[in-house]
């Protein structure tokens, strides 16, 4: 089993059948990792991983997923005003390649900085997030945990709610869950809901409540509170009003709902507590798979050959 | 020196569209009927076209103060390898061209060191800070050509209002660079299908076309002369369209990037297809062609933006907006419009020589008339070749064409009975 490229830079690129090989590859994952064992697949392997955004969850699940394959693991942090002074990220990535990094993880601020890096290198990358482009990694879990939870994906409807403007997570979900037969829903304001996603078959809801009604599964975005500087929205309170997914919302809803959120929550404002804390919550799944799908990730791509994406295109 | 080319098909769009074959004679860098005796130098011409050589509106060519971008010797050696006698330079310089001895250095300097004709275009407000006008009589004395804060669209509608009433006066076009600054604030491609999804902010057409709206409405108000910069969308098409019918007097350039790429061009971050205005959809395309074939459209100009691979191999958001277009613009005018029926050959040409003449008021230049000064272009319609790096004369190599095969250029600039360059 194989991936057709030595990166993982987005969902975007990959057609079903590379969907459906990490699916599969998960689960042996995910039983190795909750009995605690360790395989040596990536034993004398170096894995880098490089943030230009802080994170403790994404970064802690790459490591602790590098480590119980037997990788060596570097974190870098590097601090956002670096981006613009001081070393170029081709130099950067170039300096991890020298000193014979076999994946480069790379979490950045600006959209395409893992496709750059990739265009310039020989080593693995892997995009932890980037920008509003993709995290495609999450979007794997978040299927995984679907495909997990309901046995299936094609015919569900899954719906997004909150920023899909400037989510990266929504982007990779978007990609993963119609390619593999899903009907993704998204729910948010206009200022939030690019109109063009449309083309891509997403259905759009501006009511919460008529988009809950219709779902088996409700991915809630991280809403960033940067947003309402730009008048995206005109106040938390009205968002919260508007969009907060409450346990009346979900009276409404399918008994057999599941309810997903990437994190971090912000409780009280895009998910009520009594939601997160409820029941049909998959949050702690989401976790668990998060490090065997990134164990999958790394493991594949060992036997990818090197083929890159630019020169491919 | 005397120069004869013989036996050239010769296309003069000036001259009641002029298409023959024959001889042009070329004495002390005029055109001239006939000689007496016999040629310094021939040229043989058979199965090439002589042209009126080509006039470009709107470029960079970053001297002063970017000298590691581009300089008046490198670019101007650029526009001689396009087939392009004759260059409007943009103001957006280190400092800014807002005043005459400005001016005069450009003038001078591409006397001494460029190979082409270069005409110096004028700041439009002092330090193009959009707040005062500048002096815009003595600029005019000095040399411009037309005046732009080319890059920063003028805000302030008075001030614009004030800027085309006070310019009427020196007859000098006044350039617009139509943006609307806060809708297309951070955004680095078209806002569209592929911004979403590259998760890159978005420019929307109507940052483009808002201010077309604008600039046109104080061309009517104050009837001036209104030069509309780089057309890319169908809506800028439209609005410049009808207010040519209701005879403003408005004029609009667009160029090669925006009929040949479209924003699917983006999808892999490569900063080589980040410019401002952005590459658009087909729709847009197909407009700007439909805009070129009708009139609507009066010049095809590059906007020649050299930038170095330092700045722009990094990451799409950080590099800066431009592409180099004086090598591809002939060859992409050929393959783009006239191979595909959109232009004839003559009304191409048009775009490029006779028409920026005019609108500029540039006397003997622009046609092949006898008298005028010896300005010719000569293409051969079946050169083919690939436009490669190595190939590339201007100092930055920052073009989206780069790998492209094309058949048909320019093989020989003659500026002023010189000939600066031959293939």
């Amino acid at each position: 089993m194989s991936l057709k490229f030595k990166d993982l830079l987005g969902l975007e690129r990959l057609d079903k059948k590379d969907l459906q090989i990490i699916l599969d590859s998960v689960k042996p994952f995910k039983s190795l990792f909750t009995k605690c064992g360790k395989m040596s697949d990536l034993s004398g392997k170096t894995v880098v991983t490089l943030f230009y955004e802080p994170s403790t969850r994404t970064r802690t699940s790459f490591e602790i997923a590098a480590k119980k394959l037997s990788a060596d693991v570097v974190n870098i942090a590097v601090s956002n005003s670096s981006i613009v002074k001081g070393e170029s990220l081709i130099d950067t990535g170039k300096t991890l390649e020298a000193m014979n990094a076999d994946y480069i993880v790379i979490r950045h601020s600006l959209s395409g900085a893992p496709d750059m890096l990739a265009r310039n290198l020989n080593v693995s990358i892997i995009n932890a997030g980037d920008g509003f482009h993709e995290h495609p990694t999450q979007g794997l879990l978040d299927l995984y945990t679907i495909y997990e939870r309901k046995k299936k994906i094609e015919g569900l409807k899954v719906l997004l709610v909150g920023d899909i403007l400037h989510s990266r997570v929504a982007k990779s979900n978007i990609w993963a869950l119609t390619k593999m037969g899903a009907e993704v829903l998204v729910a948010g304001p206009p200022t939030l809901i690019p109109s063009n996603i449309e083309n891509l078959g997403v259905k759009v809801y501006y009511n919460l409540d008529e988009a809950v009604k219709n779902a088996d599964v409700l991915n809630i975005l991280r809403i960033q509170f940067e947003r309402q500087q730009e008048n995206l929205f005109p106040s938390l309170r009205e968002y919260v009003r508007l969009y907060q997914l409450t346990k009346e919302r979900l009276v409404a809803a399918k008994p057999e709902i599941l309810i997903m959120h990437p994190g971090p929550m912000n409780r009280g404002i895009e998910i009520s507590s009594e939601v997160a804390d409820g029941p049909n919550v998959a949050i702690n799944d989401q976790i668990v798979n998060g490090i065997a799908v990134r164990m999958a990730v790394l493991y594949l791509l060992k036997s990818t050959k090197k083929r890159r994406y630019a020169s491919s295109n | 020196m005397r120069l004869q080319i013989k036996n050239i098909r010769i296309v003069d769009p000036s001259w009641d569209s002029k298409d023959l074959i024959g001889d042009i004679f070329v004495e002390n860098g005029k055109i001239v009927p006939k000689f007496l005796n016999n040629a310094d130098r021939v040229i043989n011409g058979e199965s090439k076209i002589a042209v009126p050589g080509l006039i470009d509106v709107h470029s960079h060519l970053r001297e002063p103060g970017h000298e590691i971008k581009e300089t008046i010797y490198t670019g101007t050696r650029s526009a001689a390898k396009g087939g392009i006698t004759t260059v409007f330079c943009m103001p957006n310089t280190r400092p800014v061209i807002d005043a005459a001895p400005m001016v005069e250095f450009i003038i001078h300097k591409a006397r001494e060191e460029g190979c082409v004709n270069v005409f110096p275009i004028g700041c439009a407000t002092k330090g193009s800070k959009g707040v005062e006008i500048s002096e815009i009589g003595t600029l005019k004395k000095a040399g411009i050509i037309a005046i732009s804060d080319d890059g920063l669209p003028i805000s302030n509608s008075q001030i614009m209002r004030r800027i085309l009433e006070y310019t009427k006066m020196f007859k000098l076009p006044v350039i617009s660079h139509s943006e609307d600054k806060e809708l297309s604030r951070n955004g680095v491609m078209n806002e569209g299908k592929n911004s979403t999804f590259l998760g890159l902010r978005g420019i929307p057409k109507q940052a483009e076309e808002v201010m077309i709206s604008r600039d046109i409405m104080l061309a009517e108000l104050t009837d001036a002369y209104l030069h509309i910069a780089h057309v890319s969308t169908a809506g800028s098409v439209d609005l410049i369209r009808q207010a040519k019918k209701r005879n403003i007097k408005v004029t609009a350039e667009t160029c090669p990037h925006y009929f040949t790429l479209t924003d699917e061009n983006v999808k892999v971050y490569d900063a080589n297809t980040k410019m401002n205005p952005p590459l658009r959809e087909q729709k847009d395309v197909d407009a700007v062609k439909q805009g070129l074939a009708d009139g609507t459209i009066d010049c095809i100009a590059t906007d020649h933006a050299p930038h170095t691979q330092e700045e722009k191999n990094k990451e799409f958001d950080l590099a800066p907006f431009g592409i180099i277009g004086f090598e591809t613009v002939l060859s992409l005018v050929l393959s783009e419009l006239v191979d595909t029926g959109v232009l004839s050959f003559c009304e191409a040409i048009s775009k490029m020589t006779f028409n920026p003449a005019k609108i500029f008021n540039l006397e003997k230049r622009g046609s092949l008339k006898e008298g005028n000064i010896a300005d010719i272009t000569i293409i051969d319609p079946e050169y083919s070749y690939e436009f490669n790096k190595e190939s590339i004369v201007s100092k930055s190599k920052n073009s989206p064409f780069i790998g492209r095969k094309f058949k048909g250029g320019a093989v020989m600039t003659i500026v002023g009975g010189n000939i600066v360059w031959s293939l």
